[in-house]
């Protein structure tokens, strides 16, 4: 008898604890212990020094930038990402699958190499860089190649969430709103929109998340210019660099408060779709 | 109004769903397209609703009351269309669902909000659900959500109503409750209606006619009644029913059924197993010996398996009286004669015989 009850449980008591006591270490460890220390650093030197570090113009125009970039990039692979989900979903079609693969490239490829193509691609000696000279247009190390590195990196995630669940969902409901007369746009408003706006959102959030941190790809072709073409994960490097840790940890802390934000939003964006589909 | 099919061929890749159809379906009539899967039944029922475009090669047309509608889009032919998984808009209530249909017409067609209201309360009394009209399409019975499906698609007043194995995902006793009220409904609104189903028994109770298809093609169009009847091919014969095949050859102009036949002279003959009487002595035409298997006493009819000499199963179903006046135990050497049947030769042709 006993021993059935403890074949049921699985595992005693000192197995639950030493597995129990390493999962928390783990994330203690790893997660909580950089966090805590990234807002104990912020704050070493007190409010007043967190809030002058912030207010450094350097520092608003990396956040101004970082916002700008964030605003436009996400938005842009929000109508990508839906565009993309609907044709890999409702649609078959030669070329499909290496559509599908296409759009996890940005995912695939290292950031650095995603910003290295674009110095090939819009550089001084890149393919297209004797025409923007000559036509004065710079895209690499200006705000326009930030854009676009951030605008690559951030592509899948939202095609990413959207095409299994809209695959899963078929296109039956879409054929029944057409059939009761529904022009494509009001079948795609009234009926693909509110089926899948929870998944949507959850990719929009990851999106933002990752458009505001992202470090590598834009490392690559911005060049660095302080005010100008620096997003705010490259100006804490900067300062880092410099040895200004409490401004650097100042300006990092913004980042984590924006990633915890992110994260309620997500985990308030769960909930709820998990109640709705329940 | 008539539904016209002209000529309609459909591949898809290598596959050839249909092979240059053509039908017609008369106005206010509920026909059935019966037929195993792959037969291009749902093929043809999408083409003529619109959600499948028919190969573009020769004259292929669609015509509802002789106008043809080939290339006009689905959301312009103002059919109604039933899916087998319903495709009830899951986020809607019942309400919204039916109402669907009125709310995206365009603002000078689209009627008042309490018409609206009206009608949808009209078309749920219809379908007998009027208490459900708050509910989601996920806390609804497979019944009930088929019966939702049906109401959203009268609510634009359709031309014609298509539906699409309608009651193929639901179990045995709704399906049948369901038949009979689709059967009735239909008399009360007489919209000309196409339903898909591979279920021959649905399709001999619902339809008024029957467009039995095989291989993308039609085999035989008629009433229930003439197709079970006078099945115009073996196929037919087989898909309308049970059937016992027997493999024979002619000898002397008469066709004989005790060794397994080869070559040219070969025939099988097609009976029912209603149609077959268990004799202990030959009769005068066709007898074939068999012996018995196993009797089935439960059911409403006395069910006997049989081995014909070439250990072929033969069933035979004889009503509990006749039985009881003439019983049979298994092991025992017994004569089959056929009442009705159906002799057909090496290359599909029908042959007409004499018992």
């Amino acid at each position: 008898m006993k021993k059935q009850d403890k074949a049921k449980k699985g595992l005693g008591f000192w197995e639950n604890a030493v597995l129990g006591t390493l999962a928390l270490a783990v994330v203690g460890g790893l997660i909580v212990l950089p966090l805590g220390v990234v807002l104990k650093e912020a704050f070493a030197g007190g409010v007043r020094l967190w809030l002058a570090s912030v207010r450094d113009p350097d520092a608003l125009s990396a956040i101004r930038l970082t916002l700008m970039v964030t605003a436009v990039a996400v938005p842009l692979n929000t109508v990508f990402g839906v565009a993309a989900a609907w044709a890999l979903t409702k649609f078959k079609f030669r070329g499909r699958s290496l559509l599908m693969s296409l759009v996890d490239l940005p995912f695939a490829v290292s950031p650095v190499i995603a910003g290295l193509i674009f110095i090939l691609v819009f550089g001084r000696h890149g393919w297209l860089g004797t025409w923007l000279s000559e036509h004065d247009l710079r895209v690499v190390f200006a705000v326009p190649g930030v854009l676009l590195a951030t605008l690559f990196v951030t592509f899948p995630f939202v095609a990413r969430e959207l095409i299994p669940l809209m695959s899963e969902q078929g296109s039956e409901e879409e054929q029944a709103a057409l059939s009761l007369g529904a022009s494509g746009w009001q079948m795609f408003w009234r009926v693909t929109m509110p089926n899948i706006k929870w998944g949507l959102l959850y990719g929009v959030i990851l999106c933002n998340a990752r458009a505001m941190g992202e470090f590598g790809a834009v490392s690559v072709v911005s060049g660095h210019v302080r005010g100008e073409t620096n997003t705010l994960p490259l100006h804490v490097e900067v300062l880092y660099n410099e040895y200004q840790f409490t401004a650097a940890f100042a300006c990092a802390s913004i980042l984590a408060g924006l990633a915890i934000v992110t994260l309620v939003l997500k985990t308030v964006v769960e909930l709820k779709s998990g109640r709705e589909s329940a | 109004m008539s539904i016209s099919v002209k000529n309609i061929s459909k591949t898809f890749g290598a596959f050839r769903a249909l092979d240059n159809v053509s039908l017609e379906v008369p106005s206010g009539e509920l026909t059935a397209l019966l037929g195993p899967s792959g037969s291009g039944k749902t093929t043809l029922l999408r083409i003529v609703a619109g959600l499948e475009a028919a190969d573009d090669v020769g004259d292929g047309q669609i015509l509802f009351d002789g106008a043809p509608v080939t290339d006009s889009p689905v959301n312009r032919r103002q059919v109604g269309f039933v899916f087998q998984h319903y495709a009830l808009f899951r986020h809607m209530t019942v309400f919204e669902n039916i109402a669907f249909g009125l709310r995206v017409k365009p603002r000078a067609q689209r009627p008042a909000k309490a018409e609206i209201k009206d009608r949808v309360f009209e078309l749920l009394k219809l379908v007998q659900l009027e208490q459900l009209a708050e509910r989601f399409p996920s806390q609804l019975s497979g019944g009930q959500r088929q019966r939702i499906a049906l109401a959203r698609a009268l609510a634009i007043q359709p031309k014609v109503l298509l539906l699409d194995e309608p009651f193929g995902a639901l179990d045995a006793q709704v399906r049948a409750e369901l038949r009979r009220w689709l059967r009735h409904l239909h008399d009360t609104i007489h919209v000309t209606s196409i339903f898909v189903t591979h279920d021959q028994e649905e399709a001999l109770e619902v339809a008024d006619s029957i467009v039995v298809m095989n291989k993308g093609k039609i085999e035989q169009v008629g009433a229930p009644n003439e197709v079970f009847k006078n099945p115009a091919t073996e196929f037919v014969m087989k898909f309308l029913g049970d059937v016992n095949v027997f493999h024979g050859r002619i000898h002397n102009d008469a066709p004989v059924f005790s060794e397994r036949p080869e070559g040219e002279n070969s025939v099988r003959l097609l009976v029912r197993p209603h149609d077959l009487t268990v004799q202990s002595q030959p009769g005068a035409g066709v007898s074939i010996p068999a012996s018995v298997y196993r009797v089935l006493t439960a059911g409403p009819l006395v069910k006997i398996e049989l081995l014909d000499r070439q250990n072929n199963l033969v069933q035979v179903y004889v009503p509990h009286d006749v039985y009881r006046a003439t019983p049979v135990t298994p092991q025992q050497s017994v004569y089959l004669v056929p009442k009705e049947s159906r002799l057909y030769g090496n290359e599909n042709e029908r042959i007409e015989y004499v018992i």
